[in-house]
């Protein structure tokens, strides 16, 4: 059995709204009472609704946005780091261990800089490296690692394709030789052949430096492929977790099968079969009560629609958790 | 009856420290009142660069060729310079929704501020009006709470909720032309496909033509009557969206479709095409994919041939030393 790298507990993270001076502050529960382990080596995925909290919460692990309750626990082999109670002499020790991939390959790579210095920035930010030789070493090291031709080292990025960019950013995400990566929509930029290429890629330095990943995507055929366990999120919460070919052949929770029904076909000839979501999208700043699906939900029970069922992820089979509502009424 | 969109022969060039970058070369198309045409391509072939010459956005570095048109409303844009000619175009009689809509949103100004500037700006109406229309936009792609999300500054909305902002910012102004440049690349499927069926009323309603760029092929088998493949620049395949997809001729678009992951068989290995893309400032000459061709054949190898769409059955057009080889 392997190790947990992360533990997630009771985690919240809330945002202020304020229409203008004068009204009162509103709070935007972004993130609402999660709980989570990520096991050490696993491809996690995280997939959900358009502001469910998917980016708030690998922000948060990362340490990128203030943890309101609860708390996030990374496990080194030496010690835990709590993320909600972290002084800055370990946050700077957490910098090195858990790095994000940025989305977006065009606008993450400064233009004035060359592709050496761009990889070798994180380094030289962290004081990782204490000479010139070593940090080149590196750089060379983890540059042949993501594939990307040592020519192109003293080139500039904008002479490169969207492809060769991303390798650029994993590399430079990969250079502190982190452990624990958050991609948060990694490949979302890239064509399929590219994207399958860059895949491969993260899979094989998985293998090769044991990494885990946290791989946030709205892919559901690429999730499908590279993740070993997915969660589905909605409006903050968890609402499923399963192994991956357990969730896309035996989804129970409503919002996942409506989810899994709209991945659009190639088959121009095919209609859709896609359950179609009635109803306004809930909004964060004011949630419904109980299960947060049940305004759209296609087949609510009597007490889904009352509001008074409480949520919460039961285990229906090993490793499949959904929420407990949804079980007994589907 | 005459085309909305005529792009005869575009090439366009970038002027950069390293050299001249030959972005789009030779591409011609066109579009229809009511239709939507896809775009597809490897990333970096010029997608984003050709849509942003119809709006005249490219930066100042950029090279036009003389004999090049894009026509609109019988117009070549292209001869456009003037601030009043150009405001015909960008906001009027096209919009387009960009690919990072981070960019597109200043950070200082809250989104409603700047969808009601915009409505100003090229529509007669009072700011309430454009307010009204503003927040009707949001509500219709779907975001929640409308009124208060109007109050935000981009960097507060989640990655989609900014995408169906910008969205609902090129529909208010009801363009004959939109150009949605990966528009629902950053929306989890559900909300897709609402924001697809949107679009797809919105075209019916105003007869609208809208290019579609993106590298999903799924929603392009949704979406476009028309399919164009782009490759290095340049179009290396069009026709019929059913066409296309099920009966594909050019190697690239058939290694496109190969490379796609399939919901159904988990076991299969992912099978990017081999190879680099080329960096554009060393184009082969000949066929732009000849480094990469599975099987092509002496003459392709040579780079002697010369590339040219040839139509091999009604509207479906392909490079032409493909048709012999491949
Ligand atoms: N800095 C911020 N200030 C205020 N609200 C924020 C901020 N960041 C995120 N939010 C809000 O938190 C909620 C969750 O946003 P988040 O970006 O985590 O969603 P997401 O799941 O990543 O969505 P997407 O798939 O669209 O990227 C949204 O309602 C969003 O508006
Ligand atoms: N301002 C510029 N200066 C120099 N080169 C540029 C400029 N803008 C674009 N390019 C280059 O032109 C080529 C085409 O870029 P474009 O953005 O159109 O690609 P794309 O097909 O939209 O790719 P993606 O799918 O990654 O968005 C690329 O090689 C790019 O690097
Ligand atoms: S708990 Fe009830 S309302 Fe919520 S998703 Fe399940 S069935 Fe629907
Ligand atoms: S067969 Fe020849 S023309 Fe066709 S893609 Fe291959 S190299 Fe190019
Ligand atoms: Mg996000
Ligand atoms: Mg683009």
């Amino acid at each position: 059995m392997k190790k947990n790298i992360l533990s997630i507990n009771n985690l919240s993270v809330s945002f202020d709204y304020q229409e203008n001076f004068l009204s009162k502050k509103q709070k935007i529960k972004a993130v609402n009472n999660i709980n989570l382990n990520i096991k050490k080596g696993s491809f996690f995925g995280l997939v959900g609704e358009s502001g469910s909290g998917k980016t708030t919460l690998g922000r948060a692990i990362l340490g990128a946005n203030k943890i309101s309750s609860g708390n996030v626990i990374y496990h080194d082999d030496r010690k835990d780091y709590n993320l909600a109670d972290i002084t800055k002499k370990e946050m700077k020790e957490y910098r090195k261990k858990a790095q994000l991939i940025f989305q977006d390959p065009y606008a993450a790579l400064s233009p004035r800089m060359t592709v050496r210095d761009i990889i070798a920035e994180p380094l030289e930010v962290m004081g990782i490296t204490s000479s010139r030789d070593e940090t080149d070493q590196r750089v060379r090291d983890i540059a042949s690692k993501c594939r990307l031709n040592l020519e192109h080292l003293r080139r500039f990025p904008h002479a490169f394709s969207g492809g060769q960019r991303q390798r650029i950013s994993i590399a430079r995400a990969l250079v502190s030789q982190p452990n624990f990566i958050v991609a948060d929509e990694s490949v979302a930029a890239l064509d399929v052949s590219i994207q399958a290429d860059i895949l491969n890629l993260l899979k094989q330095l998985q293998d090769q430096l044991d990494l885990t990943y946290l791989f946030i995507s709205h892919d559901l055929s690429v999730v499908a492929h590279v993740c070993d366990i997915v969660a589905v999120m909605y409006l903050g919460h968890i609402v499923e977790m399963a192994p991956s070919r357990e969730l896309f052949s035996n989804p129970r929770h409503s919002y996942t099968k409506a989810l899994l029904s709209s991945i659009p076909s190639i088959d121009p000839e095919k209609k859709s079969r896609a359950i179609e979501l009635q109803g306004e999208i809930p909004s964060a700043m004011n949630p419904p009560s109980g299960c947060v699906f049940r305004t759209r939900c296609p087949n609510p029970c009597n007490s889904c629609k009352e509001g008074s069922v409480e949520m919460g992820l039961i285990e229906v089979s090993p490793g499949h958790w959904v929420d407990q509502c949804c079980v007994n009424c589907n | 009856m005459k085309h909305l969109l005529e792009i005869n022969n575009l090439d366009v060039k970038f002027d950069t420290d390293e050299g001249r970058i030959t972005a789009i070369e030779n591409v011609s198309l066109s579009l229809d009142q009511g239709k939507v045409l896809g775009i597809v391509g490897e990333s970096g072939s010029g997608k984003s660069v050709t849509a942003k010459s119809i709006m005249q956005l490219n930066p100042g570095n950029t090279i036009y060729n003389d004999n090049a048109e894009i026509i609109i409303d019988e117009e070549n844009v292209l001869k456009y310079h003037s601030k009043n000619d150009l405001k015909k175009i960008r906001g009027g009689k096209v919009s387009m929704i960009f690919q990072e809509p981070m960019a597109s949103f200043a950070p200082a100004i809250k989104i409603g501020h700047q969808m009601v500037e915009q409505l100003l700006l090229h529509k007669s109406l009072n700011k309430k009006e454009a307010k009204s229309i503003s927040i009707d936009m949001l509500n219709r792609v779907g975001i929640a709470d409308a009124e208060k999300r109007f109050n935000q500054y981009a960097f507060e909305l989640s990655g989609g909720m900014r995408q169906r902002a910008m969205i609902a910012m090129a529909l208010s102004t009801m363009p004959k032309l939109l150009l949605a440049d990966e528009p629902t690349t950053a929306l989890d499927v559900t909300i897709q496909a609402q924001v697809i069926n949107l679009i797809k009323d919105i075209i019916k309603e105003y007869n609208m033509g809208v290019i579609f760029i993106t590298h999903d092929l799924g929603v392009i088998a949704q979406v476009a009557d028309d399919v164009a493949v782009m490759y290095l620049g340049s179009i290396v395949e069009k026709g019929p969206v059913n066409e296309i997809l099920k009966n594909p001729k050019h190697p690239y678009t058939k290694g496109l479709l190969n490379a796609l992951p399939d919901i159904n068989n988990l076991d299969a290995p992912l099978r990017p095409i081999p190879g680099n893309i080329p960096s554009p400032l060393d184009r082969p000459s000949g066929c732009v994919f000849r480094t990469r061709c599975p099987n092509p054949t002496h003459e392709c190898k040579e780079g002697h041939i010369e590339m040219g769409l040839l139509e091999v059955s009604p509207g479906h057009w392909v490079d032409q030393c493909c048709i012999n080889c491949g």
